[in-house]
């Protein structure tokens, strides 16, 4: 049974997304690379705030790319390619945050 | 995954007339597996990177009175560079779809302008480089720079390679059409663009956006 589920989704391309999501990703895509843009070129904002303002677009963007493009929702369970992904952020996560964290306080030493 | 071990279980029980199915179901599910591997491959890529901007986040202000980031970044190029990958990432997917249509010609076409683009981004990126040391900051001068050069450089070198794959598996299709095996090779090649363009967003933003600031 589960052959012919998964045999009639790929017929009808439900598997690689629709047009209309391709559009909307990369219409956020673009807005989300240009509110930074404009806020860094033209000193909107405080240092601190930029920084933060920055992240938080790239990680949207981030967001974006894996849902709209890299179609993360339509795994079927169990999702491994969901697990794999949040164990490399995880590790990603403790690399660059600890590397700053003794880094910093090395300075002070 | 465990959904594939029991179909391909399945299929060596072999239910009598479901035999010539089995055999294409254990196809399907090898090719599944392989887009599995591929994307553990691709979480590998992403530790290589964070040790890349680890790196690159803490010798920041490591210009040795050297010059810096601020000083020699020409952020108008690259922000062309930066709307050409998205915009290729964009269209790398509409291959996709064009691929699930069974449209051989469109998905061709739609995969020689990602290309296309992708060679233009690594153009300009090779041109910024000899800009930049033409200005006096190699690799060498400081480890700003080192750090610099190592992580933009080895995008770069992804994406050059990417463009190599890209266009081995267009002279494929040109030669197979579409099979379950190269419309796996196909749905690869487009999660790693799409994964180009991410690492590439965070590029833009600690490496440049954070630069100029």
């Amino acid at each position: 049974m589960e052959n012919h589920n998964t045999h009639a989704q790929d017929a009808h391309g439900s598997h690689g997304g629709s047009m209309k999501s391709y559009v909307i990703g990369f219409l956020f895509s673009i807005i989300l690379t240009i509110i930074p843009l404009v806020v860094v070129l033209n000193d909107m904002l405080s240092k601190k705030a930029t920084t933060v303002l920055i992240l938080v677009m790239a990680i949207l963007q981030f967001a974006v790319q894996l849902l709209f493009f890299m179609h993360i929702r339509d795994e079927e369970k169990p999702r491994f390619n969901l697990m794999a992904l949040i164990f490399g952020l995880v590790i990603l996560l403790t690399i660059v945050a600890g590397s700053i964290w003794i880094m910093t306080y090395n300075t002070v030493g | 995954m465990a959904h594939a071990v029991s179909r391909t279980a399945n299929a060596h029980g072999g239910h009598g007339a479901g035999h010539g199915g089995g055999h294409h179901d254990e196809h399907h599910d090898q090719e599944s597996l392989k887009t599995f591997g591929f994307w553990l491959f691709l979480i590998t890529d992403v530790i290589l990177f964070g040790t890349l901007f680890a790196t690159y986040v803490v010798l920041r202000f490591s210009t040795d009175g050297g010059p810096t980031g601020a000083e020699l970044i020409e952020i108008n190029g690259i922000i062309v560079s930066t709307f050409i990958l998205l915009t290729s990432s964009f269209t790398s997917g509409i291959a996709v779809l064009e691929m699930n249509k069974g449209n051989k010609r469109g998905l061709i076409g739609w995969l020689a302008i990602t290309a296309l683009l992708g060679a233009s981004f690594v153009f300009l990126e090779v041109n910024e480089f000899m800009h930049l040391v033409h200005e006096g900051a190699t690799i060498g001068t400081s480890a700003y720079w080192s750090a610099f050069f190592t992580l933009v450089g080895i995008h770069g070198l992804h994406v050059s390679l990417g463009l190599v794959w890209m266009i081995s598996i267009m002279l494929q299709l040109g030669r197979r059409g579409i099979t379950p095996v190269t419309k796996r090779k196909v749905s690869i090649i487009s999660l790693y663009w799409h994964f180009l363009d991410v690492v590439w967003i965070f590029v833009f933003t600690i490496v440049y956006l954070m630069g100029v600031m």
